[in-house]
C-alpha cells in the first residue's frame, strides 16, 4: 500500500488498517483501472478474489451512498489487499477492471445485478443471478425484504410463512 | 429476453412445405450433412450439471462455438436474509451454501465473526472444528469423484463413493444430529462435545472409507476410458486460472501451491502434518487426482487431531456471547437475562468490518462482514469458491468437443447453493 501511495499520490483518498490488521485504501473512481493494473503487474497481486458493494444508507456516514470493495490477493507474498471506491447514488458508475482482471467479469455483473452500479467498459453487463425482467436491485437497503416479483404468478397458498423479518423495516 | 437458442428463420411462402407437399423432403435427403449452427440447451436440470445451471451451447458440428452459462435458478437471497436476522440465526443459512460440506461453511462464517469480535475459542473447540471440516472435505470430494466416475461411464465407483459417503454421514449424524445441514458451530465454540466413543468409531470408519477410496482409485485412475476422456481435456493454464480467481484443488491442479491451511494456518492446522498435492497440467485428470490425494491427506489430519485433542471447555465462558448453561438460566436472574438478551437481541458484535477466508473443499471461502454494532449483520458477503471457477468455463471449453463439457463440469465441482447464494 505504501508503494501505491508513492506511485499515485493523487489516487488514494484514505488509508487505514482494520482491527485484524488488513490493509485498506479508498481510491478515487477515475484512478481505479490504473491502480489495479499497477497492483497486478508491478506488485504481483494477481489472484482476483472478489468484488462486493456496501449500501451505507443506514450507516452513520452515508454520503456517497455506495462503497464498492475489491479484494485482491498476492500468491507470492501471501497478502490480501482491499480497495474501496465510493460511488454516489445519483451517478452510480465506475470504470470496469475486466481488461485488467478477467475474473472481475462475473463479479461486476453481480454488483450491477444487486446494487445497480454500472461498470463503464464492461463487455457484457447483464444480470447474473436474477432474471432480465426483474425491476430494481434487491440488495439495496431500501428494497423491502418482502417485495416479490414472481415471473410466474404464485399460487395462493393459505397460511404460508414468508420468511423472516418484518417487511423490510430494520 | 432474447431467445438465443432459437435461430430466427423467416417464413418463405414459395418454398415447399414438408407438411403438405409430397416431395418436399427430397432436397433435404439429397443434401450434404447439415452445416448450420445448432443451439442446445443443457439444463437447467441436466443430470450432469450438479445443481441447476443452464448452459446455452452453440454447436458447430461437434465443436462448441460459444457457450453461455446462465445461473441463478437456486438463488435464495442469502445476503438479504442474513441482514435481517441476528448473527446466530445466520448459521442455518450458511449450511445451505455448500450442502455437501456444510460444516466448512458454518465454521468459516464463525471464524470471520470471531475475528470481528476479537475472540479466541477454546483449544478443544478448535480441534473439533478441524475434525469436522476434514470429515466434510472427504465427503465433498467423494461426491465429486463418484459423480465424475458415473458420468464417464463407471457405475461401480459411484456406488463405492456413495457407500463411503453414507458411512461418513452416519458419523456426522452421531456428532451433530443431522446428516447434511448440520448447524453445528456456535459463535465462540461448539454446540456440543464429541459423543462417548465417537473417536474410535471415526477411526474405524476412516479405515473403511480409505479402503473404498483405494477401490475407486484402482477402478478409475488407470481406466482406459476414464483417462482418455479426462486427460488433456478442459485444460486451463496457471496464468488464466489465477486471472479468473481460481482457488483450491482446481488451482493446485495447474501447479500453483496455494493452500490457506498451510499459508495462513487457522485453528490448529499448524500442528498437523500433511502435504498439499500439486498437479502439473491443469486438466480434468489432474483435478481428479488432486481430490483423491486430498482425501488421503484429510484422513491423516483427522487421525492426528483425534490423537492430540485435549480436554476442556468447548465454548467460551462469556455470557455475552455463549448461552449460559441451563441450570443457570433456570436458577439465577443473571442467567435468565443473558439468555433472553442473546435470543432476542443477538450477540452484540462491535462495529467494524473484516475479511476472512478459510480453505473449503473447493477453495477459498471468503467472508466480508460489516457490523454496525447491533445484533444483526449490516452486510454479509460470501465469496464462494465455485463462482469464479464456473465463470471460467466458457473460456476453457470454447472450441472443444461437446463431450468434453461433461468431465470439465464434473471436475470443477460446481455446487449450485454456493454459486447462487
Amino acid at each position: 500500500m505504501d508503494r501505491v501511495t508513492a506511485q499515485f499520490p493523487e489516487a488514494v483518498a484514505e488509508r487505514y488498517l482494520d482491527r485484524t490488521g488488513g490493509a485498506w485504501a479508498v481510491i478515487h473512481a477515475e484512478h481505479l483501472p490504473k491502480v489495479a493494473a499497477f497492483l497486478k503487474n508491478e506488485l504481483d497481486f494477481k489472484l482476483f478474489t472478489s468484488i462486493d458493494a456496501v449500501d451505507r444508507l443506514h450507516l452513520a456516514e452515508n454520503d456517497p451512498r455506495f462503497e464498492v470493495v475489491y479484494f485482491i490477493y498476492s500468491l507470492s507474498r501471501h497478502e490480501h489487499v482491499r480497495l474501496k471506491v465510493r460511488v454516489s447514488e445519483a451517478n452510480p458508475e465506475l470504470p470496469s477492471i475486466v481488461p485488467v482482471f478477467r475474473g472481475a467479469d462475473w463479479w461486476e455483473r453481480f454488483v450491477w445485478d444487486f446494487y445497480g452500479i454500472r461498470f463503464a467498459g464492461h463487455p457484457d453487463l447483464r444480470r447474473v443471478l436474477l432474471y432480465e425482467e426483474f425491476q430494481g436491485h434487491p440488495l439495496r437497503k431500501d428494497y423491502a425484504l418482502r417485495d416479490r416479483q414472481p415471473l410466474i404468478p404464485e399460487r395462493p397458498i393459505k397460511d404460508i410463512f414468508r420468511g423472516p423479518g418484518t417487511s423490510g423495516v430494520s | 429476453m432474447a431467445d438465443t437458442h432459437k435461430p430466427a428463420s423467416p417464413p418463405n411462402p414459395t418454398a415447399p412445405n414438408p407438411d403438405i407437399d409430397a416431395y418436399a423432403h427430397e432436397e433435404e435427403l439429397e443434401a450434404h450433412l447439415q452445416t448450420k449452427r445448432m443451439y442446445i440447451n443443457m439444463g437447467p436440470s441436466h443430470p450432469a450439471t450438479h445443481g441447476t445451471v443452464r448452459l446455452k451451447v452453440e454447436l458447430e458440428g461437434e465443436n462448441i462455438a460459444s457457450i453461455d452459462c446462465e445461473i441463478g435458478f437456486l438463488h435464495r437471497g442469502f445476503q438479504k436474509s442474513c441482514e435481517n436476522v441476528t448473527w446466530t440465526q445466520c448459521l442455518p443459512y450458511t449450511d445451505r451454501l455448500n450442502y455437501v460440506s456444510a460444516m466448512m461453511n458454518n465454521f468459516g462464517f464463525l471464524n470471520a465473526v470471531e475475528k470481528l469480535i476479537g475472540l479466541e475459542i477454546p483449544e478443544r473447540a478448535q480441534y473439533i472444528r478441524v475434525i469436522g471440516s476434514e470429515l466434510h472435505r472427504i465427503h465433498d470430494h467423494l461426491t465429486c469423484v463418484a459423480a465424475t466416475g458415473m458420468e464417464l461411464g463407471g457405475f461401480a465407483p459411484f456406488l463405492y463413493g456413495v457407500e463411503a459417503r453414507e458411512l461418513i454421514m452416519d458419523r456426522v449424524a452421531e456428532l451433530t444430529g443431522a446428516r447434511l445441514t448440520t448447524n453445528f458451530g456456535r459463535i465462540g465454540g461448539m454446540n456440543r462435545d464429541l459423543p462417548e466413543g465417537w473417536s474410535e468409531k471415526v477411526i474405524k470408519t476412516l479405515d473403511k472409507v480409505m479402503e473404498l477410496v483405494d477401490e475407486m482409485d484402482g477402478l478409475l485412475t488407470r481406466n482406459r476410458i476414464f483417462v482418455d476422456r479426462t486427460k488433456e481435456t478442459g485444460i486451463i493454464t496457471a496464468e488464466d486460472a489465477i486471472d479468473y480467481g481460481w482457488t483450491g484443488p482446481c488451482l493446485r491442479a495447474c501447479g500453483i501451491d496455494y493452500d490457506i491451511r498451510k499459508v495462513k494456518p487457522y485453528w490448529v492446522y499448524d500442528r498437523m502434518e500433511f502435504d498439499v498435492p500439486v498437479g502439473q497440467h491443469g486438466d480434468n485428470y489432474d483435478r481428479y487426482l488432486m481430490r483423491i490425494e486430498e482425501m488421503r491427506q484429510s484422513n491423516r489430519i483427522i487421525r492426528q487431531a483425534l490423537k492430540q485433542i485435549p480436554g476442556g471447555p468447548i465454548i467460551v465462558n462469556d455470557w455475552r456471547i455463549a448461552l449460559p448453561p441451563k441450570p443457570e438460566v433456570y436458577g439465577t436472574i443473571e442467567g435468565v437475562i443473558s439468555h433472553f438478551k442473546l435470543v432476542m437481541e443477538g450477540i452484540q458484535v462491535p462495529a467494524g468490518e473484516v475479511y476472512d477466508c478459510t480453505e473449503a473443499a473447493n477453495g477459498e471461502l471468503g467472508w466480508y462482514m460489516v457490523s454496525d454494532g447491533s445484533g444483526r449483520p449490516y452486510k454479509v458477503h460470501v465469496r464462494a469458491p465455485g463462482y469464479p471457477i464456473l465463470s471460467a468455463v466458457p473460456h476453457i471449453i470454447k472450441g472443444k468437443l461437446l463431450a468434453d463439457l461433461i468431465p470439465t463440469f464434473d471436475t470443477i465441482n460446481m455446487i449450485g447453493g454456493e454459486v447462487e447464494q
